[in-house]
This record gives structure tokens, C-alpha cells and sequence, in this order.
């Protein structure tokens, strides 16, 4: 086992966030952050990261837990997958995310797997996890794409040199419900929308979110937007536990009489951000909810798709099931 | 059976009575552990090129104790060396001599920054039935509980667990040497077969059952989802389970 070994680091468990940012000041780029530690673990494990000092964030209380506010609910960063899952104010008004949480990987990692630990993991495009020097790992080539490439789970949307996709259930869920993700450091706080806190290939390459290195992402708000609303998700992956998705689907629609008023439909697995479906959303709206307008949904939903050469099923895939999404929420 | 008598073991007790300054010099169980280490290397050098020169002497036993011989030297050496060469503790950063309660006993243990709950377990306490499968938390073979809650021992940093009860598959049985019921269950059930995921697949069942006394076949299912079973035992397993809970 010992090639499974990581490399020494100092290890600090900060009692209070006031108390990581001095270590985040102090150590720069030489750190490392650790939520729940899985994506952290593996990338020690394998030599990929080999931080010179890790913070631990498990010990600092006002980081963990799920309050009710005036215009929502707020959820600490590093509340466990488990606790959103079952705690019953998300079961009951945001079902959406506690489906989601469900669906991450298995019953022990959703144990100590965080809420903010799971949207802020690296992707998981498995020639950038091996450590090639890939585009994304500052590298000049993108091996995922090369002709003779394995790429069945890769992008099959705004591919921009790097193909790789987000690896989150829960991210999904959170687009489209509206949340407001909260980033502090030293300096201060700032609050970015769900749909604009990760990080597209042509932004930045070596980024999945909008995180700075001295950062902290504390909380993440869900407002009352979307509350009691129509709610859809599912995942397809190879496996019925313990796997990414291959696609997921995560839909809020509000149904007035017959009718959808409003929709809020964001796809994972298909491109480097959670794609929110903006265009479907805006062809929904007004429309009969039934099969037809679902089917029209989901052939909208793939509009642009831009396949590799191991993928197209993920085109199919992901018409069916926004299909599935506008038809049953 | 808690006792321990593996060598990593007196190597963490030696360094108990060490004086705690962690400035005044080189780490004495760590420097020792390098010269072992070093001096281990040329005779294990010497004994796969034995065997390369004399293909009488072949054997699978001997090849297999060569590699894994000169895996511990090549990949043993940096990382101990890299513990020991660093200069004293940083200001803040966790103590090494840590108090952990395993199975209800306070057990005193010199555990490193990086070091996982599972390699604590196994190489430091002599805690063997927590198996290691994948070290990736893929496999549930290192499941363990953790203020009765089901954890992967392989992914979680020893230093997080602090304070907190662990109970591994040793702490199940009782003071008179009676089974678990999930253990007893599992054997009635013919649940192992080669074995090596039945610690992992105890534990599980037991964190379901504290948490959810009747589950139903379907409940049961979604709770042993993180436990690989490469004999492909499952339904054996979830026989056990609602056994066991018939009988708790």
C-alpha cells in the first residue's frame, strides 16, 4: 500500500474561519483546503497535488448546518451530503437538492462528503486525474479529444480545448434553483450566483469555479424562488451507486392550470459548468405541460450539440431525459 | 486481540517516552525507521539478484517476496526520509501524540498529519480486521463507524477523528465473546465468501441498524450500496441484515 502513500504535508485545523484566512494568507498557493477529503484524498494519494500545508476545515462550527432565513434557506458550506438530504425543511420546499444529495457516489461518502466540498471538486477526466500535462493542468494538449481518445463521459457541449465536464449532482440542483453562492476571504465577502460561480474551459482552463486561492466558499443561500415548485431530477451513470453521471437533469417548473409559467431546467455531465437551459426555459413558458411539448423541449435541449467520437449517446441521452423532466415534474 | 504486537506499534510507543520538543532534534522512531529501512535495502537487493542468477532457486514465493521487498525500499525511503528531514512542527499545526477511543479504549498513538484512519488502525494499533481494498473509498472494505455513523477509514485523516468513538469490527463482539448478531447472521446466512469485504460489509449493517432497527429489504440495499462485494454475495448479505434485524 505504501505507493498509495502521500507526501508529507502540515496538517492545520483552524477553529474559527478568521483563523483560516491567516493560514490561507500565510501559506498562498503552498496550501490546500479539505472539506470532506475525497477529492482531496486521491488527488494526495496519487502525487497530483502535493501541498506543502492543509487546512482542514471540519473544526470551524459556522461553516457546518442549515438555517431557515427570512427569503430562504442557508446551508453551510461544509454540511454534510447526508444532512441535506434528509433534513426536512430541503425534503419539503427544495426536494430537488436533497435528491441530488442522494444521488452522490455512496451512503459513506455522503457521511463525510460536503455540500461545498461536492460543487467544488475537480473534474474527473481521467487523463488530467493521471496526471498528464494536459491543457487544464498547464500543459498544451488536450488528450480526452486526440482522435484515438476514450472519451464516452466527455463534453459534448462548449468543448474550448479542455472536453471535460462537471462531475456534480448537487451543482445541477442548485442552478437551477437560484443559489446564491458566498465567497469570503481576509478581504471580505462576495456573493456569486450558482450560474455564474463555475468556470467554463474558455474563461479559464485550469479552473472548475470562480474560486480564488485565498478563498473560502462559507455558505450557500437558497432563496424562496423556486420553493414547493414542480420539482424533477435524474442521473444516469454506469452504475447504481458509487459512480458520476454520465448525464443528470435537474427541473423547476411552476404550473399554473394547465399551463408552465416558468422553468428552470440545468443539465450535468455534458459540459465543463452545470448548462443551464435558458432557451428551453423561455419555449416553455405559456405552454401546455404534456408529451408534445416535452418532446419539443428535449430535441431544444441538444440543439448545438458537438459529440467526440465516443459520446453521441450522451445526445440522445440528454434529449430523453429533459424530455422526461418537462413531462413528469 | 486489541493487544498489539505489530512493529509499527513499539514504534509509535517508543516514541511516547520521547521528550516532547519537537525543536530540540531529528524524530528518534522516524531516523531509526530510515535506518532500517536502509539497511534493509542492499540484502533485499541482493536477494532478487540471487534469484535472477540462480533460476534453480525459482520460485513464486521467492519473486513475489522480491517485489514486494523492493517496492517497501524504492517507495518506503522518500516518504519516511521527507517526514524526517522537515524542521520542527509549524507554529499551529496539529501535535503528532494524539489520545484516540477505539472500541471504548483510550488508546495513546503517534499519528502523522497524512496519515489515514485505516493505516492508523491497522499498522499502529494492530487493528487488522479493517481491511484496506482499494484506498480510494471505492470499495467499503475499510468501513468503519465513527460516532455511529459509517465512514471510509481509507479516506478519513487520522488527526479529524480526535475526540470522536470508533468502533471497528474488533469492538463488536461482546465481553463474554459472543458474536454480534449481524456477525452471527452473516455466518448463519453464508454471507463471506473469500472474506475480505465481510468487516466492511459487519460494519455497514450494524451503522443501518443503529440508525434504522427495521429496515426494509430496499432500505437495507441503499445503505450496503458503498460495500463492494467482488464474490458477488450481496443477497447472502441482505439476508443476513434482515436476519439480523428480526433477531436484534
Amino acid at each position: 500500500m505504501l505507493n498509495d502513500m502521500m507526501s508529507h504535508f502540515e496538517l492545520y485545523q483552524p477553529a474559527d474561519v478568521d483563523n483560516a484566512f491567516d493560514l490561507l494568507d500565510r501559506f498562498g498557493e503552498e496550501c490546500w483546503t479539505i472539506a470532506g477529503g475525497h477529492d482531496s484524498l486521491a488527488w494526495f494519494k496519487d502525487r497530483g497535488k502535493q501541498p506543502s500545508a492543509v487546512i482542514d476545515l471540519a473544526g470551524i462550527a459556522e461553516l457546518h448546518g442549515i438555517r431557515e432565513t427570512a427569503g430562504g434557506i442557508e446551508l453551510g458550506a461544509m454540511t454534510t451530503l447526508t444532512e441535506v438530504e434528509r433534513h426536512p425543511v430541503i425534503q419539503e420546499r427544495f426536494s430537488i437538492l436533497a435528491d441530488a444529495a442522494r444521488m452522490v457516489a455512496s451512503p459513506q461518502i455522503r457521511n463525510s462528503g460536503t455540500l461545498g466540498g461536492n460543487v467544488l471538486q475537480d473534474t474527473r477526466c481521467w487523463y488530467y486525474r493521471f496526471g498528464l500535462a494536459c491543457y487544464r493542468a498547464g500543459g498544451n494538449t488536450c488528450y480526452a479529444s486526440a482522435p484515438e481518445a476514450m472519451n464516452r463521459e466527455h463534453a459534448i457541449f462548449g468543448a474550448s480545448r479542455c472536453v471535460a465536464v462537471t462531475p456534480s449532482d448537487p451543482a445541477p440542483a442548485l442552478v437551477a434553483l437560484g443559489a446564491d453562492m458566498v465567497i469570503r476571504n481576509s478581504g471580505g465577502e462576495r456573493v456569486v450566483p450558482a450560474s455564474e460561480f463555475f468556470m467554463t474551459p474558455a474563461v479559464d482552463i485550469q479552473r472548475m469555479t470562480g474560486l480564488e486561492p485565498a478563498d473560502l466558499l462559507t455558505t450557500i443561500r437558497i432563496p424562496d424562488t423556486w420553493a414547493g415548485a414542480n420539482f424533477y431530477f435524474e442521473k444516469v451513470a454506469d452504475r447504481g451507486s458509487w459512480d458520476f453521471p454520465l448525464v443528470n437533469v435537474a427541473a423547476a417548473l411552476r404550473i399554473e392550470g394547465d399551463r408552465i409559467s416558468d422553468a428552470s431546467i440545468v443539465v450535468g455531465g455534458v459540459q465543463a459548468v452545470p448548462r443551464r437551459l435558458t432557451a428551453v426555459e423561455d419555449l416553455l413558458r405559456g405552454r401546455v405541460q404534456n408529451e408534445e411539448t416535452a418532446a419539443m423541449a428535449g430535441a431544444a435541449a441538444v440543439e448545438g450539440a458537438e459529440p467526440l467520437r465516443y459520446n453521441h449517446f450522451k445526445v440522445p441521452l440528454m434529449e430523453n431525459l429533459v424530455k422526461r423532466a418537462v413531462r413528469d415534474a | 486481540m486489541i493487544e498489539s504486537n505489530s512493529v509499527y506499534a513499539g514504534l509509535a510507543g517508543s516514541s511516547a517516552s520521547l521528550p516532547k520538543n519537537p525543536g530540540s532534534g531529528p524524530d528518534g522512531p522516524i531516523e531509526s525507521a530510515i535506518e532500517a529501512s536502509m539497511c534493509a535495502q542492499p540484502s533485499l537487493g541482493e536477494s532478487s539478484l540471487g534469484w535472477l542468477e540462480s533460476r534453480g532457486n525459482w520460485s513464486r514465493r521467492n519473486f513475489i517476496k522480491g517485489i514486494i521487498a523492493s517496492g517497501v525500499a524504492v517507495s518506503g525511503v522518500p516518504y519516511l526520509a521527507s517526514a524526517a528531514s522537515r524542521p520542527a512542527l509549524q507554529a499551529g499545526a496539529v501535535e503528532r501524540l494524539i489520545s484516540l477511543n477505539v472500541n471504548g479504549q483510550t488508546r495513546r498513538v503517534d499519528v502523522l498529519p497524512n496519515e489515514t484512519l485505516a493505516m492508523t488502525l491497522r499498522y499502529k494499533l494492530g487493528l487488522t480486521g479493517t481491511k484496506l481494498g482499494c484506498d480510494r473509498a471505492e470499495c467499503g472494505a475499510c468501513t468503519v463507524l465513527i460516532d455511529g455513523v459509517t465512514h471510509y477509514s481509507c479516506s478519513t485523516l487520522t488527526q479529524r477523528v480526535r475526540g470522536k468513538e470508533i468502533q471497528t469490527v474488533e469492538g463488536l463482539e461482546s465481553a463474554s465473546g459472543e458474536l454480534h448478531p449481524v456477525q452471527q447472521a452473516f455466518i448463519d446466512e453464508l454471507g463471506p465468501q473469500c472474506g475480505f469485504c465481510t468487516p466492511g460489509q459487519v460494519m455497514a449493517a450494524v451503522g443501518l441498524l443503529m440508525e434504522n432497527p427495521d429496515p426494509t429489504r430496499e432500505e437495507a440495499r441503499q445503505a450496503m450500496a458503498g460495500n463492494i462485494c467482488r464474490c458477488g454475495n450481496y443477497d447472502h448479505y441482505l439476508n443476513g441484515i434482515m436476519r439480523a434485524a428480526r433477531e436484534v
